[in-house]
């Protein structure tokens, strides 16, 4: 963070409330995309602890599933779940306005650059799903 | 002219009198037409003449008067009264900038930073004037139009929450005039700018609220700016890892 500014006499300098990011919806978005990033860190945790009870042994990986089968686990990773679709929609939208795409001198339009990306995440989405139900 | 009225809820500030600003109700004349500068004009005028306010061109060019307009940063000249019936509005000084008096608001921060970015072109080695212009194609010139479209009305700043909370931040509208001369093909800038740019308060101190872009009236992308100017950052840094002999541009 920055260095606090040099108030000078006379001028009313505002405040900004915590509450700023219930001023507007953008804001209030934000701010989920910003908390999502909290749900993903713990679901990454708990996989890496399951990496690790997996390394243990079959007995250490079952006990392990069996506490995740707890409703609290249960509803934790569908919040996390929606969580991380969330932030993963909103980085996909913006990934066509920050990432230029150039075909020659034009430039490919935003919406097609988001599109690619979107489709693309289908596509990765339904080929480790498949892996996945092949198993 | 119709008998119709609508309330103006204003912020009046008196330095040196007043501990913090207040909001004025004044009950102006509603015409179809106006918009919200002419009932502030109408109040300076014709109710309280000690009204301040900056304005100067009428027509979304100067950049002179942005304020908030039922909390949201609008060009007061084309804000119009219809569109907030049946009111009242309420017109605050822009939000983040220190206020001097009533709807005025010291720049001096943003035009510090403007300068900072080194907003103009510029060239290893100046050709003599003899040798003509600089030139260049259309599709250069698109690379970077959008961007040349600011007119520094600092409304971005007034809806970024970053600037609001660090106000060091070099913020939205200087940094997408840095971007949009580090694309201009006649431009040598690029690596005079990047301290100011990869600078903690530069690119890296915004988050991406992206509300600086929806607030713009000319239809500037700042954020769009900051997250481009990060990836070129970004990628310079790679390239200097991997290449320290010079891959950098």
């Amino acid at each position: 963070m920055s260095e606090p500014r040099v108030e000078r006499p006379g001028l009313y300098y505002p405040k900004l409330p915590t509450t700023w990011w219930l001023r507007n919806t953008n804001y209030f978005l934000f701010m989920l995309r910003e908390l999502s990033s909290v749900f993903i860190m713990v679901f990454l945790v708990l996989f890496l602890v399951e990496l690790y009870r997996l390394s243990q042994g079959p007995k250490a990986y079952g006990a392990y599933l069996e506490t995740l089968r707890a409703p609290g686990w249960i509803v934790f990773h569908v919040v996390a779940l929606a969580f991380a679709l969330y932030h993963s929609v909103t980085w996909f939208k913006l990934s066509g306005v920050v990432q230029v795409v150039r075909v020659g001198e034009r430039q490919v339009p935003p919406s097609l650059v988001t599109a690619a990306s979107f489709a693309l995440w289908a596509v990765v989405s339904i080929v480790l799903l498949w892996f996945m139900v092949r198993g | 002219m119709s008998d119709a009225t609508i309330t103006l809820e204003v912020t009046r500030y008196r330095p040196g009198h007043d501990r913090e600003p207040h909001p004025q109700s004044f009950e102006v004349p509603f015409q179809k037409d106006w918009v919200v500068l002419d009932a502030l004009n109408h109040i300076k005028d014709r109710i309280d003449g000690t009204l301040s306010y900056r304005w100067s061109c009428r027509m979304g060019v100067c950049g002179s008067c942005g304020m908030m307009v039922n909390g949201v940063p609008k060009l007061t000249c084309a804000a119009f009264l219809r569109d907030y019936r049946p009111g009242p509005i309420r017109v605050e000084p822009l939000a983040n900038f220190p206020v001097i008096r009533d709807l005025v608001i010291a720049l001096d921060d943003f035009m510090e930073k403007l300068r900072r970015v080194k907003p103009w072109i510029i060239r290893a080695e100046e050709k003599p004037v003899s040798e003509g212009e600089y030139r260049q194609t259309p599709a250069q010139l698109e690379t970077y139009k959008q961007f040349s479209m600011c007119i520094n009305c600092m409304l971005c700043y007034a809806a970024c929450p970053v600037y609001g909370l660090a106000p060091a931040f070099v913020g939205p509208a200087a940094i997408a005039l840095a971007y949009r001369y580090n694309l201009d093909s006649r431009d040598e800038g690029y690596r005079l700018r990047e301290p100011v740019m990869s600078d903690a308060v530069g690119v890296w101190e915004c988050t991406f609220v992206g509300e600086c872009s929806v607030v713009c009236p000319k239809g500037v992308d700042p954020a769009a700016a900051i997250q481009r100017s990060k990836l070129a950052g970004a990628t310079d840094w790679l390239l200097s890892m991997v290449m320290p002999w010079g891959g950098r541009r």
